[in-house]
């Protein structure tokens, strides 16, 4: 039900120690769309990211209040297994992770972890393909993946993220290692991934939010206030028209 | 780099000082270099100095013992009459309680090292490296003793019939004792795994344990075989602990329950007694030294084998 929304971000604040790092964020995350996060850096953008699959839970000291509600229940209420959350909502980082293991045994991790009945070659294989990368590896399948170059691998971590089957993808600056043509490829994944996943990436690139992105929130901090979402809706409109002053200045490239 | 920096540095310097400076630093530059090269080199010579003198004065053992009937044999009695040179006994007992130790300090330690990377929290690190330093400083001697008055009669309440000197105890201590060996460098390998493979495996829905297993652990690896081929080699060349507490009767057997003796042992109890020095039962202590460091070396290389074969590079 393309249209309806998937998220739902409700007063959400979160610390790391006694730091602030997001501050009374609510908006909804439309549902097989692309959502793209822009802002500063150090505005507070991954770490928004990171609470959509309670990564922040790994750091010592973090803490979160407000609701993140994923198909309306609330992900950080009492009980919720976060590596069930994390099972639906799958992340691509920043710098490509592969394991330091086969290509094949990158994509199946998941699948294994997870306790995968069928067949794990062909889930391996589809997953390869919905991340455009099968026809470049499917002869390498049990080399390292370290030997593929970064947009390769790249794409791989895609492949292993998708391969469980997630309903939502975060992807943290996907691109910002890789050059413009591998770039363009992910970019060009996305959109097609896009028809079946929900898409949230971060991104320092307007153009690319621009380009990939259905809907766009732009991020800010003041002094020593990070955290702040100043305004939230659909990317055509927020690059067009911006209603807010300082939107209107980071797009047109007079901050950050 | 840094170099560079330091040559761009230099002639930025008025050229008065630097010329004065030049003679002196060349002279310090160079002095330095023979000192440090004389240390290097004195770990070396040592090496081969041991290397020579084993196999100069095992070769008089071997004019007169075939290496085959030293190597074959399985009765050890270069002492008593009638005399016997088969060294397979002293072997079984090094590796009978090299194996216990083994397959104490093999999980132990590493399961220590996987909760201190993955699990604990810095509080406790901070407690727990530290007790396992002290525990690696105690004297073996102490561990000796250890195992005497107190593992083996508590064995004793298990197995009756167990000697107060046995294998199992000497080796059941032996693997406490290179716990912390195995721990703290199987530890180290683990921290220098790059916590983006870590974030990865989480982010797949992975539990702490399935990180620790299938990510750390693998990545680790070739550390945490450096960390036993290490401790083994520790196990194998320990002395004291076998000469108080492992027994000293030479005897071709793999039941820990019994009285054994190891070679480091048998070296000890020959060089502390009246064999005169030359004689052909002296010159075992050579013999079965060689056959010792060969052991060890061996074992060095398979480590280097292995950690080639397995590495995970990241
Ligand atoms: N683990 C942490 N502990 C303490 N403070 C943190 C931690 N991670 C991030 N912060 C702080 O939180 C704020 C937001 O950081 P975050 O990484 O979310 O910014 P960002 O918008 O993703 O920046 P960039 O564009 O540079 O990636 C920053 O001020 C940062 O210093
Ligand atoms: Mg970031």
């Amino acid at each position: 039900m393309p249209g309806s929304s998937i998220i739902e971000v409700k007063g959400l604040n979160m610390w790391y120690g006694n730091f602030q790092a997001l501050r009374n964020i609510s908006l909804t995350i439309p549902r097989h769309q692309v959502t793209a996060v822009i802002g500063p850096s150090g505005c507070g953008k991954s770490t928004f990211l990171r609470c959509f699959n309670r990564m922040n839970d790994l750091i010592p000291g973090a803490r979160v209040a407000g609701q993140v509600l994923f198909d309306g229940q609330d992900i950080y209420a009492p009980g919720v297994d976060p590596t069930e959350i994390r099972s639906r909502v799958g992340m691509v980082f920043q710098k490509p992770n592969p394991f330091p293991k086969s290509i094949f045994d990158n994509v199946a991790f998941g699948l294994r972890i997870n306790g995968y009945q069928g067949n794990l070659a062909e889930a391996v294989e589809s997953s390869l393909r919905r991340a455009a990368l099968w026809d470049e590896v499917k002869d390498l399948l049990h080399k390292s993946a370290l030997a593929l170059s970064g947009g390769q691998q790249q794409r791989l971590c895609i492949a292993r993220a998708i391969a469980i089957e997630p309903a939502v993808i975060l992807m943290d600056e996907p691109c910002s290692a890789l050059d413009p043509v591998a770039t363009l490829k992910i970019e060009d994944l996305m959109r097609s991934l896009a028809e079946d996943y929900t898409i949230i990436i971060v991104t320092h690139n307007m153009q690319q939010a621009a380009r990939v992105s259905d809907t766009t929130a732009f991020m800010t901090m003041e002094e020593d206030r990070a955290g702040i979402v100043v305004e939230y809706g659909p990317t055509s409109e927020l690059f067009a028209n911006p209603k807010d002053k300082r939107t209107e200045d980071y797009i047109t490239g007079r901050f950050g | 780099m840094k170099r560079h920096l330091a040559e761009a540095g230099d002639a930025a310097l008025p050229p008065g000082p630097r010329a004065m400076r030049g003679g002196w630093q060349h002279l310090e530059s160079k002095l330095v270099h023979w000192l440090l090269f004389g240390c290097a080199l004195l770990s070396i010579a040592t090496t081969l100095g041991i290397v020579v003198s084993l196999l100069s004065q095992a070769l008089g053992f071997f004019r007169e013992v075939s290496i085959w009937e030293f190597l074959t044999g399985t009765r050890w009695a270069p002492i008593l009459v009638p005399q016997s040179f088969g060294v397979l006994p002293l072997v079984a007992g090094t590796l009978l309680v090299t194996v216990i130790a083994a397959a104490v300090a093999m999980p132990v330690g590493i399961a220590t090292a996987i909760f201190l990377s993955e699990y604990a929290p810095d509080r406790v690190r901070r407690i727990i490296k530290p007790s396992l330093e002290i525990l690696a400083g105690i004297p073996t001697v102490v561990y000796g003793y250890f195992a005497l008055t107190l593992i083996s009669p508590l064995l004793q309440k298990v197995f009756p019939d167990m000697l107060i000197f046995n294998a199992l105890s000497a080796g059941l201590v032996m693997g406490l004792m290179i716990i912390p060996m195995v721990s703290s460098i199987s530890e180290d390998a683990m921290l220098a795994v790059p916590r983006s493979l870590r974030e990865g495996a989480y982010a797949l829905g992975a539990t702490r344990l399935e990180v620790a297993l299938r990510v750390t652990v693998p990545a680790a690896l070739s550390g945490i075989i450096a960390a036993f081929i290490l401790a083994l080699s520790r196990a194998i060349g320990e002395t004291m602990l076998v000469t108080i507490a492992a027994g000293a009767t030479p005897k071709m057997t793999f039941n820990p329950l019994e009285s054994i003796q190891t070679m480091t042992a048998f070296i000890v109890q020959l060089s502390l007694g009246e064999t005169p020095h030359g004689s052909l039962e002296y010159n075992t202590i050579f013999a079965v030294g060689l056959l010792l460091f060969l052991m060890t070396l061996v074992m060095n290389l398979l480590g280097h084998w292995v950690v080639r074969r397995w590495q995970e590079r990241y």
